[in-house]
């Protein structure tokens, strides 16, 4: 399994001193950021578990980052933006960048609320009450620690293998795998039949996530398979 | 097996409240075996497998040793889509072993895996994507004519609608058991369906195909229908065939497929079919393993008679089919004879091992045979180079005895059971005295 993410992308520049006392209150782990580029520099080998981006100091700046974190790869999700109350007018054309807003000047118990609400309804591992083992996607939930995966809240019934590549996958929506890295990662040493043993599993797993939802892998032409939209690419 | 594997069948089990597990596995005639074992002793069958008699097992039997393990492949562990949700039951397959560990010469899959482990030692996986027919019929009598359901008046409405939703139903269970289905049709015979399947690797393969039938046979049933995998169950119709599309791959090339060639074929897929040609009398008692079988394959039913290749000549044993947008992953070959009666876990065996053979002593493939073969008299098929495949049981029998081929590919064991057997079978067919026999003969002679 990856290591789960826990530390999140905080912007603003200097970070508010109220949302870094917040965070280290409710023990969450960050790291201030600048810009699009430090964001990339400083990620942790698990992802970020998310974003807090204070936009009432910087708009420009602030919303160019939101879009640029939602562009990448793997899109830096959730993301709260903080904004003053002027600035709610804004907000209507940019329902695509962020997950949550919280108006300046928060209440600190407010924005830990809605951290933490936020947190994990991601499955993000960021703070101790929320539940690393269990991805949500989309209508799916996966398990980890009790090896299920449901759709719409029907169990799927899954090979062991086929249940390991969804895992894989889910884990890192929006990111695009070759062949090779999955058969590499997700077979490991004992793999039997190739990198087309991976399209037969693919095939196999779209069968089963049934017509709705075989979308959710998608097939990244001469590349390989993704998992989810890049919804803001 | 890895602790992984172990814990997710053991929590999937323990989440699911799944009440029974079937350990599935295949006799020598290709019957699906099954026995249930509770939850609580899954654990341990995971572990050490689980001690049976395998005496009552058709060509399991040995002299001295009549106990052997059932050894599930957790890979294969899954939860049955049908049956009562409240009290789910999931099955695995299982390789049987002797007590000692060692693999169990009688057992099919293992011959299979011995088969296909030959082929990879060379760099090559063998995939296989079969072609499924098979009729629907009304609960069949002894004694009387098979009744077609479109025939049969059997429904109030339109039989049709019940066969086609039969059809659909069917496929949304091999769907739900991660078996993808690639076209599937009303066949040309009255109640005849055909589910093409799309192709895996040839244990994977094998496995679908015991579900497979498990699958259609249980839909039919519980529509108070009765779905046969007989090769010929009709007089004067086609018969069902399970064509099966054939290709290697070394890693992620297809081994077949060459650019350089004029029908795309590499000369690793040019060896290959030499080779199936060439022995292909020797391996159809296991393609086609019933007295039945051999009436289908007769001249004006579309299916082989003669031991031919063309592009796209249906008369043939192979046809290499154009791929869609000339896709070089899907370059392959159909070898047309087999039918669905068949051992899967054995006919793949020998049609790889006929394959192989031609890889490995480099045969030369014989010219493409893209005349009407049924047009020919037997004067211009033998001036062509072009044999028949065996006529009956009895034909093919007597070819496969004086096979090494098949025997190495199938192993002392299963090898001479087959043929006794077999033999029993054509015997018997043999002392039979039938309505065609009654109907031309007792009133003239």
């Amino acid at each position: 399994m990856s290591e789960s993410a826990e530390l999140l992308a905080i912007f603003g520049d200097p970070p508010p001193t109220d949302l870094v006392r917040t965070l280290d209150l409710g023990g969450y782990k960050w790291k201030a950021v600048t810009g699009a580029d430090d964001v990339t520099r400083h990620e942790p080998s698990g992802g970020w578990a998310g974003a807090v981006v204070a936009c009432d100091a910087d708009p420009e700046t602030a919303w160019a980052l939101c879009r640029a974190l939602r562009k990448r790869d793997i899109p830096v999700a959730p993301l709260l933006v903080l904004l003053s109350g002027g600035q709610l007018a804004d907000i209507s054309m940019r329902d695509d960048l962020f997950d949550d807003f919280c108006l300046t000047p928060f209440h600190p118990i407010e924005l830990e609320a809605r951290l933490r609400h936020m947190l994990r309804k991601n499955g993000s591992g960021a703070s101790a009450d929320t539940r690393p083992d269990l991805v949500e996607y989309s209508g799916l939930a996966l398990n980890v620690e009790t090896y299920q995966a449901a759709i719409e809240g029907k169990p799927l019934d899954l090979t062991y293998m086929e249940y390991e590549l969804l895992k894989f996958l889910a884990q890192n929506p929006g990111r695009v795998f070759t062949r090779e890295v999955l058969l590499s990662r997700v077979w490991g040493y004992e793999y039997y039949g190739g990198a087309r043993t991976v399209d037969v599993h693919i095939r196999r797993l779209r069968a089963k996530l049934g017509e709705e939802h075989q979308n959710l892998i998608q097939t990244v032409r001469s590349v390989g398979y993704r998992f989810g939209q890049t919804r803001w690419g | 097996m890895n602790e992984e594997q172990r814990n997710y069948v053991l929590r999937t089990v323990e989440e699911r409240g799944v009440r029974l597990v079937r350990l599935w596995f295949t006799d020598v005639l290709g019957n699906l075996k099954s026995f249930a074992i509770s939850p609580v002793e899954l654990e341990n069958a995971l572990e050490d497998g689980m001690t049976f008699d395998g005496s009552s097992i058709d060509g399991f039997s040995r002299v001295q040793e009549s106990d052997v393990l059932a050894v599930p492949d957790a890979n294969t562990f899954e939860v049955l889509p049908w049956g009562d949700t409240k009290t789910p039951e999931a099955r695995v397959f299982c390789d049987i072993h002797n007590l000692d560990g060692t693999p169990f010469e009688g057992d099919p899959r293992q011959v299979l895996k011995r088969n296909l482990a030959a082929a990879r030692a060379l760099g090559l996986t063998f995939f296989v994507a079969p072609d499924m027919e098979y009729f629907y019929f009304a609960p069949p009598q002894r004694g009387q004519a098979p009744e077609p359901l479109d025939e049969a008046g059997f429904f109030d409405l339109t039989t049709s609608d019940i066969s086609d939703s039969m059809r659909k139903q069917t496929i949304r269970t091999l769907e739900a058991m991660g078996i993808p289905v690639e076209y599937s049709f009303h066949e040309d015979a009255p109640s005849q369906h055909e589910i093409d399947l799309r192709h895996n690797d040839g244990l994977s393969m094998a496995d679908s195909i015991m579900t497979f039938r498990l699958v259609v046979k249980e839909v039919a049933a519980s529509q108070g229908v009765h779905a046969s995998f007989m090769p010929k169950p009709l007089e004067g119709v086609q018969g069902s065939g399970m064509h099966v599309h054939l290709s290697l791959f070394s890693g992620e090339e297809n081994a077949f497929y060459s650019p350089d060639d004029a029908y795309n074929l590499s000369p690793i897929a040019k060896h290959f079919m030499a080779g199936l040609l060439r022995h292909a009398a020797e391996i159809t008692a296991v393609t086609n393993q019933t007295v039945n079988s051999y009436k289908r394959l007769v001249p004006g039913f579309e299916a082989p008679v003669h031991i031919s290749w063309a592009r796209n000549n249906r008369s043939g044993l192979i046809r290499v089919p154009i791929p869609k947008k000339g896709n070089p992953m899907a370059t392959r070959i159909e070898y047309r004879s087999p039918d669905p009666a068949c051992n899967p876990y054995l006919a793949f065996s020998v049609i790889l091992a006929a394959g192989m053979r031609g890889i490995r002593d480099s045969y030369e493939l014989p010219v493409e045979a893209d005349a009407n073969l049924f047009q020919l008299d037997d004067a211009q098929l033998a001036a062509l180079g072009i044999d028949q495949i065996p006529a009956s049981l009895g034909d093919a029998l007597k070819v496969m005895e004086t096979s090494e081929l098949v025997k190495e590919a199938l192993g002392d064991h299963i090898f001479e059971w087959f043929l006794r057997n077999k033999r029993n079978e054509w015997r018997s067919y043999k002392a039979h005295v039938s309505a065609f026999e009654h109907d031309r003969y007792l009133r003239s002679l």
